[in-house]
């Protein structure tokens, strides 16, 4: 084996590679001070013991000062229309996101709509239009360049009208220190909150995976337009490790719901916290092989 | 902000040094420190920062700083000067084919901002250069790419060429480059698909576009929000296909941008332009020492 002691040079290479995992230097410093105190506490010499260490306290972190047991599942509205409203900013894979919930929920058995509610970038309604036609399931749409808070103004009437079970209302992708697209955002839930009580049931905050310390001002910026409720981290299927959403959790207590991996429609996954943080620090322990 | 510009770092750490006098080298050491994690907040990938630490810790121990009266500020500059020398000149510079077309492939991971940067490229090629570019669609996997480019097309009043999502995107750009050449269009700009650097069917394929378009520049389309993972899809796009060029898009969020070091560090390729909006005139030439100063939160 590689590591023969659970030493210094050990936790230099841990602290490497959660770094290079994006986790940020402050959360990784914190954590590396608390496993020196437990491997000393427990007087740990075996590299495989220290491991568990790492994944008990990096779910710790993860799952932060939330002792309830919170549902990763999502927020289904049983008795009536569910509203699901997407945000992030620009090509993280909002549109893309909801294409595969869509899919996901239809095979579940649900009735799904979707709003177009990205206006402004070329060929985006045209974009939602294709994954409707792949899913099976309508768009609610107006022209290019209209309000977004009109257009979902429609689509909710759409959805009570035809009564179905989930709309997915796709929104512009936007930098988080705009401040007048922010507000154009609080706009668009507003009228969502005002035509159905109790939604929208879920906001979802798409994060790229390869997004570094940007991701938590992301989170931040977002929860106060619109209270986000949970997290799809994407495209986790490239070399990336989306350390970011460890810092995000604990701060700012917003859970990670799905992964994305890929581009196609099933290429989605509920989110699995220790499989999730096995991952950040998976590469210190297998290098040995 | 959470972040700290390294200033004020530096400013905090000096503070237990005052009134001791000369710097030694063990208060040096402390201030490497302080721009070991301003650097590592600001995204800059971890061995990079490794690297450049050791660097300026050498020039630093060397004279300038242990010599000066306000060390603080010294350490600012020395750290300033090697982040702008090692991010390099400006370099904005497009090729010009001396057999036309220019042909100008941009590359990158999904949602980079590759098909806005094409279209941003073609209207500066055309307003300042005078040029008539011609818009082309070999994206045939995404959803509406080509839409996405048509509708650009459209905003512009520049040619797009497409050949639906059927055709190989070898066969668009080969068929495209004839195209430029009987309409007497002089740049020819590809679009491709976004894809991981790990995924080796479609990176073959870039490999293959190059290969039959003999493009004058490759240019990497890299999100300037990206975090660790940028040297790695940096050095692959580089390794495979010899980037002449790095555009770095959306520089208009609070991103630190780090990343604009490392995949400089790793690639040796310059950056030579920045995108900072979603409008198709926001593209500037890329400004190093902007860059240093806007890294190290100052
Ligand atoms: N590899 C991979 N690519 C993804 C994933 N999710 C989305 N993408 C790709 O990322 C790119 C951007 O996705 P979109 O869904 O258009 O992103 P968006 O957030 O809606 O973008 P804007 O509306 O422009 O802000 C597309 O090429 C998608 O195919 C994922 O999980 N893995
Ligand atoms: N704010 C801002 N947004 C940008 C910039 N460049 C691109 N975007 C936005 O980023 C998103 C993705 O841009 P695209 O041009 O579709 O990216 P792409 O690399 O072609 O994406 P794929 O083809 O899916 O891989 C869109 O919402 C663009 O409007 C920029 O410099 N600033
Ligand atoms: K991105
Ligand atoms: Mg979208
Ligand atoms: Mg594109």
């Amino acid at each position: 084996a590689r590591y023969r002691k659970v030493d210094e040079d050990f936790f230099e290479e841990l602290e490497e590679v959660l770094i290079m995992a994006d986790v940020g230097v402050n959360t990784v410093m914190e954590l590396i001070d608390e496993l020196k105190f437990e491997v000393k506490r427990k007087n740990i010499q075996d590299p495989k013991q220290v491991q568990e260490v790492i994944s008990e306290k990096l779910v710790e972190i993860y799952k932060g000062a939330t002792d309830k047991e919170e549902s990763l599942e999502l927020n289904l509205n049983p008795n009536g229309l569910t509203i699901i409203l997407f945000v992030g900013v620009n090509g993280v894979g909002k549109t893309t996101s909801i294409g595969k919930i869509a899919h996901m929920l239809k095979q579940e058995g649900k009735s799904v709509l979707l709003a177009a509610g990205d206006t402004f970038r070329a060929g985006a309604i045209e974009q939602l239009e294709v994954w409707g036609e792949r899913v099976g399931v309508d768009v609610i749409k107006q022209g290019a360049g209209s309000d977004p808070a009109a257009v979902m103004y429609d689509a909710v009437q759409a959805a009570k009208a035809r009564k179905v079970d989930v709309l997915l209302c796709d929104t512009a992708g936007r930098l988080q220190n705009k401040v007048n697209l922010m507000k154009e955002l609080e706009k668009v839930r507003n009228v969502i909150a005002r035509e159905v009580p109790d939604a929208p049931h879920e906001v979802l905050l798409v994060i790229d995976a390869t997004t570094g310390q940007n991701g938590l001002s992301q989170a931040k910026t977002f929860s106060e337009a619109t209270s986000v409720s949970g997290i799809v981290l994407t495209k986790l299927d490239g070399t990336a490790k989306g350390g970011i959403v460890l810092a995000i959790r604990n701060e700012l207590k917003v859970p990670v719901k799905f992964v994305g991996l890929g581009e196609k429609m099933d290429d989605l996954q509920p989110f699995q916290p220790e499989q999730f943080v096995y991952g950040l620090f998976g590469d210190l322990v297998n290098e040995e092989k | 902000m959470a972040f700290e510009g390294l200033a004020d770092r530096l400013q905090k750490s000096l503070q237990k040094l005052r009134g001791k006098g000369k710097v030694t080298e063990a208060d040096v050491k402390e201030m490497m420190r302080e721009v070991r994690l301003a650097l590592l907040e600001a995204d800059v990938n971890f061995k990079v920062v490794k690297d450049f630490v050791k660097r300026v810790s050498e020039r630093a121990i060397g004279q300038e700083v242990m010599q000066s009266l306000t060390p603080g500020q010294q350490v600012v500059k020395v750290v300033q000067d090697e982040l702008t020398e090692l991010m390099g000149g400006e370099q904005s510079k497009i090729a010009v084919s001396n057999r036309p077309p220019t042909v100008i492939m941009m590359v990158g991971l999904q949602g980079a901002g590759k098909t806005t940067t094409t279209g941003k490229l073609a209207n500066l090629l055309r307003k300042k250069y005078n040029r008539k570019p011609l818009l082309v669609a070999a994206d045939i996997y995404r959803p509406a790419a080509i839409k996405q480019l048509e509708t650009l097309g459209k905003q512009l009043d520049m040619p797009v060429f497409s050949l639906g999502d059927q055709v190989s995107p070898v066969e668009i750009a080969k068929q495209a480059i004839e195209h430029a050449k009987t309409e007497h269009l002089d740049y020819v700009l590809i679009d491709t698909a976004g894809r991981l650097h790990i995924d080796e069917g479609l990176m073959e394929e870039l490999e293959q576009i190059k290969e039959l378009s003999k493009p004058n520049e490759i240019f990497l389309v890299v999100d300037a929000m990206t975090g660790q993972d940028a040297v790695n899809v940096a050095q692959s796009f580089n390794d495979l296909l010899g980037l002449t060029g790095v555009v770095l898009t959306k520089l208009d969020g609070d991103t630190r941008g780090g990343a604009a070091l490392s995949i400089r560090a790793v690639t040796n390729t310059p950056i030579k332009f920045v995108g900072l909006g979603e409008k198709l005139d926001a593209i500037e030439p890329f400004h190093p020492e902007r860059m240093a100063s806007r890294i190290l939160g100052m």
